[in-house]
């Protein structure tokens, strides 16, 4: 396992209405808030390369405007606009078109240079050099399943329908996992060029088949860094695990208390401890109000692999709390203890710095939270 | 040609008013293009046609395709209806 950080920290702040970056030393005890960067853009994601840890891609759009991929190298002090955002080709059959860029994510650490972009529709781009250009990995946009795969681009979010989720095995440049919403959990074990579903055990209780061979809805799926055969997913039905080669999900959301169930939007993964993860759970009764349920807001953890979950809500407001967390807007950073930060749809960043015990505001007031990453700096 | 501009492509021109050249709106948008990247994409998807909510009209009529003719002393405006908050 690495050794933890000890260096600065940036959280990587994207809303509804621009970017914001908060600073701390590696006491993580004050942010300096900088921004809004883009003020009035639709920002779904902003990420740092962590091999560089200079480089930034933030994914904008505004409400009219079309989606485009600004590029940092000097951590936000100056922005460039890609030369060629992702875009699918002008002979596509199908006339596609990429209404945002939803999720950025570098490539593998031997391939400097390389980014993933996650679209909706459920598409995939791929970056050889920091996001300045992008092409299509048509393995995936135009494999011979893709509209059954993703109900012909219709099926999703009201925002639209996204490829998300996007994982490198830390082994193996080539070994590639998806999310999409709607469509389930896809795999590639050859750089993308061909790719097969991974979706056995995962309930989708929309779809007349419970368990379909895809078409589940899966929310935020992440790659253990340290242990790459150990996948967690948050998904619209539940919480669940897999260690490969197996080809099977455990919902070990079944071991959450029952009064608050498993559906939620993010997880975030332990960096050093694939047995540990925490959820936001959401109220997803009826006709899904998506916010705390019972008005009670609350991270809980694990750190037996599902077997046990427990309740962090110190700090936290006890009632009257109607909070939703997004399935990009929680996450860790990689110091001993870790930090861990969500970002809500009402404008509010939360922290802890004992891995969920206790939770402070770090700020209100800001726009719709889309997405929070904690970005380690050079000391 | 003078163009005028939107005030979202404000930071492409940093200008209201600038000048381009095109025998059509899509040669214009392509001449605007070269002096001026990434704008195109912004207000033309990649299937060719020009975005919701962006509007072009040339002497005050609205265009809707690409091919729309254009003469050397045409009046071209480029706005944006915005909506929603």
């Amino acid at each position: 396992m690495p050794e933890p950080a000890r260096g600065p920290l940036a959280l990587l702040v994207a809303t509804k209405k621009g970017a914001f970056v908060l600073r701390a030393d590696a006491a993580r005890r004050e942010f300096a808030l900088e921004g809004p960067h883009f003020l009035g853009h639709i920002v779904n994601h902003l990420v740092l390369d962590r091999r560089d840890r200079r480089t930034l891609l933030c994914a904008a759009r505004t409400g009219h405007l079309g989606p485009t991929i600004f590029r940092s190298d000097d951590l936000g002090k100056s922005w460039k606009e890609a030369a060629q955002p992702p875009a699918f080709p002008t002979s596509d059959p199908s006339a596609r078109t990429v209404k945002h860029t939803f999720w950025l994510e570098p490539g593998h650490a031997s391939e400097r240079g390389v980014w993933y972009a996650g679209v909706s529709p459920q598409a995939l781009f791929r970056s050889e050099d920091s996001g300045d250009t992008w092409t299509p990995v048509s393995g995936f946009n135009d494999h011979p399943r893709w509209f059954e795969w993703t109900g012909k681009g219709q099926d999703g979010t009201p925002d639209g329908s996204i490829l998300h989720s996007i994982n490198v095995d830390a082994r193996d440049a080539r070994h590639l996992y998806v999310g999409l919403s709607s469509g389930g959990v896809f795999e590639s074990t050859d750089g993308g060029a061909d790719w097969h579903p991974l979706n056995g055990g995962l309930f989708a209780d929309f779809n007349p088949e419970p368990y379909p061979e895809y078409g589940q809805d899966p929310h935020c799926m992440r790659l253990h860094p340290q242990a790459p055969d150990v996948l967690w997913q948050q998904s619209h039905c539940g919480i669940y695990r897999i260690e490969r080669p197996a080809s099977r999900w455990e919902r070990v959301g079944d071991h959450m208390p029952r009064e608050v169930g498993d559906i939620g939007f993010p997880i975030t993964l332990h960096p050093r401890d694939p047995r540990t993860a925490w959820v936001f759970p959401m109220d997803g009764t009826q006709v899904w109000p998506r916010t705390s349920p019972g008005g009670r807001p609350s991270v809980y953890v694990t750190r037996d692999a599902g077997a046990s979950w427990q309740r962090q809500d110190e700090g936290l407001p006890r009632e009257n709390a109607w909070l939703t967390v997004l399935r990009q807007a929680m996450t860790a950073d990689a110091h001993d203890p870790i930090g861990l930060y969500f970002g809500t749809t009402c404008g509010e960043l939360w922290s802890s710095l004992d891995e969920g015990a206790s939770w402070r505001r770090l700020r209100s007031h800001l726009p719709h939270v889309y997405a929070v990453e904690a970005a380690e700096l050079e000391p | 040609m003078k163009v005028r501009i939107a005030t979202p492509l404000l930071s492409y021109t940093g200008a209201r008013e600038v000048e381009a050249q095109g025998g059509t709106v899509g040669e214009l948008l392509d001449d605007l293009e070269r002096r001026h990247p990434g704008l195109r994409f912004r207000m033309v998807d990649e299937q060719n046609r020009i975005r919701p909510h962006m509007r072009v009209f040339v002497n005050r009529e609205a265009v809707r395709g690409l091919d729309a003719p254009l003469a050397p002393d045409d009046d071209v405006q480029i706005l944006q209806a915005l909506s929603g908050g």
